[in-house]
């Protein structure tokens, strides 16, 4: 398990888990579904640059979290979230905080492919449209092209940018909804499992998609496989039963675990 | 373990039979009701014809070429006693009783051969002419004996009937047409649809999609199903009570027609919306919600254009049955006689549904097959309506 872990080059350069200030931080977080608590003081940075992961067993809260940063829990009924979470310093469930525009900001691309109901075009250039970021036909082209191209589907689309988002195979419909999710230029991505539905190869693509991104882009991802938070993120937090039991460096969390419960997860004791 | 096995095959080979017997049974039924329905009913759009030979200048007619072709022509043609002209060539051709062959559609239709060719009023003419209801019955093998012999000394054949389309309600059973009742019921159809699928559309919309769950939404949501479950007539008395009684609104008219059934119908299209839209996938809103799209954008550019089919199809059958409906209009006396098609949704009218019943309640025979042909028309509008709902249904259906 230990060897599988391939640590990327800019681990080697961090001597120490302490960074700069974090593009998104959130303390003591706390969610509650009606009266059953879902997630318990949970405290973790995401940094400009990095890739954060979140593991943990199933419903240990790691999804429920990550829907907290973009107000996604917003929609749940009987959803209650307390705590602080910052993006760049701004309460986002503060009153100034606009929720529309903090999912502007902050994107997301979930568990299944989800690709709207319309052409691949459509599916781009909708957020641009609504956010009204392109003036004219010309100008939402090239943000289709170039959001598509990041999310390393373009030579694969672009003679049929007007049949459906659904015709795609599931890899090709993930990278989809990833250039939808950039194409509204966010500042952090948030990935909920978005390798779980689809096939390795598939899989191996949207890692190295996730390479790619993040070097513009702050990126949290959450996975069960715990070898591919190994090879894509730089930042790990491991989440047990609605707890945030370890916040480090990937590489730290996977060699060098400083608690107990992380050390027998990531052995395979139990997950 | 064998014998199980091959109870369990009998057992679905049972099922199946029974299912099969049940298609059948059905189909039988519906297909007893058409060819029963068509029978009767194809008689009533055709119509006898019987030559007649008038002497005109010899008749005591008082008909100007001139005034025929004038503008008054239909006026003086109407008042110019052609009854009495057909009945006395109609005796002299067949003799002594031979009046009762022609009636009023055979002088209306005279009347329009004159007005189309008045030269034959300077000669003894051939003219082929409707025959009377009594008449028209008779040549279709269900009359009195009497006028079933007159009718055998006359030259007789038969013609599309293109005045039962056109025409309107009448006492006299051979000039009787739907056209008016056609009208009406496509006027109150259009209320009744104007109203109904926005309002109830949006009702769905905002109870499924804005409106939290409390005590209230509760409370609207079992109100709402009691609704669709109502009968009718209740909807007539409150139509009745609502609209006639307290807003004073005409009598009678495809407006408050429309205004009753679209209370009728609502609840249908209700609950048929909010099926539709809790069907749509919630990925599609987390998708939506995700790229930074307000609550409101969620629902219209990607819920409501996913649900449509759905809430088209509760639509159709909800627009169906108000179609069909007689109870409530009658209600608010959409069963009066009127003999002339509706100018607006204000005006008196009648619709297909409550003219079928009133034709059935006519003791004249020759109301028999205007019933059923009245029922084949209904059942075509039905037919062509539903048709069209479905294409636009199937046009708006997507995957996802």
């Amino acid at each position: 398990m230990i060897d599988t872990i391939v640590p990327t080059p800019t681990d080697a350069e961090e001597p120490k888990v302490v960074d700069g200030p974090a593009k998104m931080s959130a303390r003591d977080v706390s969610v509650y579904y009606g009266e059953k608590q879902a997630l318990k003081g949970v405290s973790v940075d995401i940094h400009d640059d990095k890739v954060t992961a979140f593991i943990g067993p199933s419903g240990c809260g790691k999804s429920t979290f990550l829907r907290c940063l973009n107000r996604m829990n917003d929609t749940i009924a009987g959803a209650r979230v307390t705590g602080d979470i910052k993006l760049d310093g701004e309460d986002i469930y503060g009153s100034r905080m606009d929720v529309v525009q903090l999912r502007a900001r902050v994107g997301m691309v979930f568990q299944k492919p989800n690709p709207f109901p319309k052409s691949i075009y459509e599916n781009v250039a909708y957020g641009p449209r609504i956010h009204g970021l392109a003036s004219g036909k010309s100008e939402l082209d090239e943000i289709v092209e170039k959001s598509l191209r990041r999310a390393g589907l373009w030579d694969e689309v672009k003679e049929r940018l007007q049949e459906s988002g659904t015709a795609l195979s599931g890899g090709q419909q993930q990278r989809l909804c990833i250039a939808r999710a950039i194409a509204v230029d966010p500042e952090v991505i948030l990935m909920d499992e978005p390798c779980s539905a689809l096939d390795p190869i598939a899989t191996a693509k949207i890692e190295e998609l996730i390479h790619e991104l993040r070097g513009r882009y702050a990126i949290a991802i959450v996975t069960h496989n715990m070898q591919q938070a190994a090879r894509v993120s730089q930042r790990t937090a491991f989440f047990h039963l609605g707890e945030m039991v370890e916040y480090g460096r990937t590489k730290d969390i996977f060699t060098n675990p400083r608690q107990q419960r992380t050390q027998d997860y990531i052995t395979g004791r139990y997950g | 373990m064998q014998k199980r096995i091959a109870q369990r095959y009998s057992a679905e080979r049972r099922f199946r039979l029974f299912g099969l017997a049940a298609v059948s049974l059905s189909i039988a039924f519906l297909a007893f009701l058409l060819i029963s329905m068509a029978w009767k009913g194809l008689g009533g759009f055709t119509q006898t014809e019987a030559k007649l030979i008038i002497d005109f200048p010899r008749s005591n007619l008082f008909l100007e070429q001139a005034t025929l072709r004038g503008p008054q022509a239909q006026e003086a043609v109407a008042s110019a006693g052609l009854e009495g002209v057909l009945e006395q060539a109609a005796t002299a051709q067949f003799g002594e009783g031979a009046g009762e062959l022609f009636g009023a559609a055979s002088a209306r239709a005279l009347g329009n051969q004159l007005v189309a060719d008045p030269e034959i009023l300077t000669r003894k003419a051939e003219l082929w002419l409707p025959v009377s209801s009594k008449a028209d019955v008779a040549a279709k093998g269900d009359g009195d004996p009497a006028i079933e012999q007159l009718v055998a000394k006359a030259d007789t054949k038969r013609t599309f009937n293109s005045g039962f389309l056109t025409a309107s309600d009448a006492t006299d059973p051979s000039v009787v047409g739907v056209w008016g009742a056609l009208k009406g019921s496509f006027l109150t159809i259009l209320v009744t649809m104007a109203l109904a699928f926005p309002i109830g559309v949006l009702a769905a919309l905002y109870l499924e999609e804005f409106a939290t769950r409390n005590r209230w939404t509760d409370m609207i949501e079992v109100s709402i199903n009691n609704l669709a479950a109502v009968p009718s007539i209740i909807f007539g008395l409150l139509g009745l009570a609502v609209f006639l009684n307290f807003m004073h609104l005409p009598r009678s008219a495809p407006l408050v027609g429309g205004l009753t059934l679209a209370l009728m119908t609502m609840p249908v299209i209700v609950i048929a919306g909010r099926n539709a839209i809790k069907s749509v996938p919630p990925s599609i809103r987390d998708a939506a919600l995700g790229v930074g799209a307000s609550k409101m954008q969620v629902v219209f550019h990607h819920v409501l254009p996913l649900a449509l089919p759905g809430i088209l199809t509760g639509t159709i059958i909800g627009m169906a049955r108000a179609l069909g409906e007689t109870a409530p209009l009658l209600m608010i006396g959409m069963r009066a006689f009127i003999a002339s098609p509706p100018q607006g949704i204000s005006e008196p009218a009648s619709v297909l549904p409550v003219q079928i019943f009133l034709w059935s309640d006519e003791v004249d025979r020759g109301f028999v097959e205007k019933t059923s042909a009245a029922i084949i028309v209904l059942l075509v509008f039905m037919l062509i309506m539903n048709g069209l709902a479905i294409y636009l249904r199937n046009k708006f259906e997507r995957r996802w």
